[in-house]
């Protein structure tokens, strides 16, 4: 039996859990976005840990592009699997089909998550969404609430937002807005590897070193897979990579690096002179506002 | 020493705050190469001659675009000996409720004066609305020190004059410190400056790395806000019936008589429960599961205490608001009140005083508080609830007041008076007895 005294791990873990805890009190049908990347396997994580030793109250939902790494889509399943959970998959593709979407030039689909998204939360009248965003991901990031309204549209107004004093969230909302959740806002890259570390949570192998065949595109080693393959110009070459963040693939680079397993991967993240979307999400550098924009129109 | 510290920046428009907090994380290496190039390219695209580190920090459009900073921002930085949560506010006047935001659970606040302008009216607003928020300790970094060739008797007189304010609030002198600064071009803010031989204290990074951070006090009587009852109803745990929250006050261990409020029914703890086992004693700031001895009737919102030791049950609340909306409050509002994990009707009965910024007084019986005014008021609650004083407990001390048909957050509500001077007015504060260190020393850091 241990005592007392958190350290700054402990104290993040107790907020989050606070925050799962609140959201669970006051809210009628929230959900957790899980795409089986690191963040939101850490949300799970700490949701289980929040309500142990009962089941997480909450279904999962996972916005696929259809340009996923088969490794974590067999990590999805797993994890959902052994703690028994309810997963609520919105295909990106359905959406394409059936022609409310149309699938953009350059080929990502990271932005066009938005829609199936909010048409997910509106069928299923999810009133409570949470993310694994983190402030330190990204400039308009943090300016974001723990407890961020959104109106019926999905929208986020940074100027009318709530204040958020003490520890106290107002989750107060009317029919049709829901509000999104960020239990891990005070998290850093490094925290969430330090607490990933010390908790043993398993990740995709993606994650850690693996050797791969990839193409130098705008600054970004991506792989070949559903989204197409290098073009005239670019070569396919075998390196030994690993990614640090986890999105549609098209779109999401890997960095050479040999962190094989979790305690090179924190030094390699401690080193770092790259920011983890700067170094490997190409969706970020459109512009100066790339993040705010997206937010603005419902992402996350 | 605790490895967290949370703190918060407040000052005026073009004090230099962005600034500050982007030399900060420059000067720290928080700054990531790929970050650097964007504000390197943005500073080159708006003309400028060396990069505008307050880039980093102004996230929105259209603060880039208006140059100033609108929103609360939170920035994590750290070094090897603590790590940093920042809330960085905005200076603006009509922005006010973005202090309270951040200075809401601060162990420090670093404001900031022009050299050039000295400590003014809004640096003495600031002060106030940072002692009301039972932040213990204060920093006043004196920037721009380079406009006025770095003189020490400029310097000095500043220095001077905000310990004499933040005493008349009720700080002693070792809660608080100046320092002379220059956030473009560097000087204290993590180097020592060789411009200012004349100052011996701390660089601005060097006081938060060791200034000592009030750990929650262990020997407050404990209180606990019952967020969720935890029934798995499952095989294994067929009678399971744990009681989730976050403990806000003092300790808890096994064995410990409490009673349950409002209700008033007692019992005995016999388990503290989390995922990674049982533990001997919880102490505030941690999540954990009660169990106990006997099976009695508790839901979110109820307040576990300890037997002995308990928070007055009322519906009389006597309390401070931070007015932070657009409409004014009137006596006879019907507002919500959430108050740690319960939310109440509530009638506003009466606007006793509000806090005159000009004199730093109150007036009696205003007609209505406006946005940013601070003030004391009476509510009648819709049903009885325990209430500890905010100078007790920053977490159960506290409260919000939302609007029942929007649902957007009113005002930020302190129970009690918590700043005394909002009852006798600022001079006779002064040199006097009414506030005493402890005020400051018994309020918990934040959440």
């Amino acid at each position: 039996m241990t005592t007392a005294t958190l350290d700054t791990l402990g104290r993040l873990e107790s907020e989050a859990i606070h925050i799962f805890r609140e959201v669970a009190g006051e809210f009628d049908r929230p959900v957790i976005l899980f795409s089986g990347g690191k963040d939101s396997t850490l949300l799970l994580h700490l949701a289980i840990k929040a309500f142990y030793p009962a089941p997480v109250p909450f279904p999962l939902l996972h916005v696929d592009t259809g340009h996923n790494f088969d490794e974590v889509i067999e990590f999805r399943d797993r994890v959902v699997a052994q703690h028994g959970l309810r997963l609520e998959v919105a295909k990106v593709q359905d959406w394409i089909d059936d022609g409310r979407l149309q699938e953009r030039p350059d080929g990502t689909r990271n932005p066009l998550q938005t829609v199936p998204l909010l048409d997910t939360i509106t069928a299923h009248k999810f009133d409570a969404v949470f993310g694994g965003g983190r402030r330190d991901e990204e400039r308009a990031r943090a300016k974001e609430r723990i407890f961020s309204l959104r109106t019926a549209f999905g929208q986020w107004d940074p100027k009318r937002q709530r204040p958020e004093l003490w520890n106290l969230y107002n989750g107060r909302h009317r029919p049709g807005e829901h509000v999104r959740v960020f239990p891990l806002s005070n998290w850093t890259e490094l925290d969430v590897w330090n607490y990933i570390e010390r908790e043993g949570v398993e990740l995709p192998s993606i994650y850690y070193a693996h050797e791969r065949e990839v193409f130098l595109r705008d600054g970004m080693w991506l792989a070949e897979g559903p989204w197409g393959t290098a073009r005239e110009g670019e070569t396919l070459v075998r390196k030994t990579v690993r990614y640090r963040t986890v999105g549609d693939g098209s779109c999401t680079g890997a960095v050479e690096s040999d962190a094989a397993d979790i305690h090179a991967v924190i030094a390699e993240v401690a080193a770092s002179r790259l920011t983890e979307r700067g170094a490997t999400r190409a969706d970020d550098r459109l512009s100066e506002a790339a993040m705010e924009d997206r937010k603005r129109e419902g992402y996350f | 020493m605790s490895d967290l510290l949370r703190l918060a920046t407040a000052g005026s428009v073009d004090d230099g705050k962005s600034t500050l907090v982007g030399r900060l994380l420059y000067d720290t290496k928080s700054v990531l190469a790929d970050t650097l190039d964007a504000v390197h390219r943005a500073s080159a695209d708006r003309g400028l001659a060396t990069p505008d580190l307050s880039l980093l920090v102004d996230g929105l459009r259209s603060e880039r675009e208006q140059g100033i900073t609108i929103d609360v921002a939170y920035r994590y930085f750290a070094t090897p000996k603590r790590s940093f949560v920042l809330a960085d506010t905005p200076g603006h006047v009509q922005y006010t409720r973005n202090t309270v935001t951040g200075a809401s659970t601060a162990q420090l606040a670093v404001l900031l004066v022009d050299a050039r302008k000295g400590v003014i009216e809004q640096t003495r607003r600031h002060a106030a609305v940072l002692a009301l928020l039972g932040v213990p300790r204060l920093v006043l970094a004196v920037n721009k020190i380079d406009l006025v060739d770095y003189d020490e008797v400029t310097f000095s007189r500043i220095a001077k004059e905000f310990t004499a304010h933040a005493t008349a609030l009720g700080y002693t002198e070792d809660a608080v410190i100046e320092i002379p600064v220059s956030a473009l071009a560097g000087d204290n803010v993590v180097e020592k400056s060789a411009n200012t031989p004349w100052y011996s204290g701390p660089t601005l990074l060097e006081h938060l790395e060791t200034v000592p951070v009030e750990p929650d006090p262990h020997d407050a009587p404990f209180r606990f806000p019952v967020q969720y009852v935890i029934r798995p109803r499952t095989a294994e745990h067929l009678d399971y019936r744990g009681y989730a929250g976050l403990v806000a006050a003092g300790t808890v261990k096994p064995g410990d008589e409490i009673v349950v409020l409002p209700s008033g029914r007692r019992s005995t703890v016999t388990k503290i429960d989390t995922a990674d086992g049982e533990l001997a004693e919880a102490a505030a700031g941690q999540s954990v599961t009660l169990l106990l001895a006997d099976d009695i009737d508790i839901s979110r919102g109820d307040l576990i205490s300890v037997a002995g030791n308990e928070p007055k049950v009322t519906d009389e609340l006597d309390a401070t608001l931070c007015w932070l909306a657009e409409k004014p409050l009137r006596a006879g509002a019907r507002v919500l009140v959430k108050h740690g994990t319960r939310t109440v009707q509530a009638m506003v009965t009466e606007l006793r005083d509000r806090f005159d910024e000009q004199t730093l007084s109150s007036v009696d019986s205003p007609a209505s508080l406006e946005l940013n005014e601070i003030g004391r008021v009476a509510l009648r609650l819709a049903e009885e609830v325990p209430l500890d004083d905010y100078s007790f407990s920053r977490r159960t001390g506290s409260f919000l007041v939302i609007d029942a048909s929007d649902g957007s957050t009113l005002a930020a509500g302190l129970v009690g008076a918590p700043l005394p001077l909002l009852e006798n007015g600022v001079e006779s504060c002064t040199g006097g007895s009414a506030t005493t260190p402890d005020n400051h020393a018994l309020v918990s850091p934040g959440p």
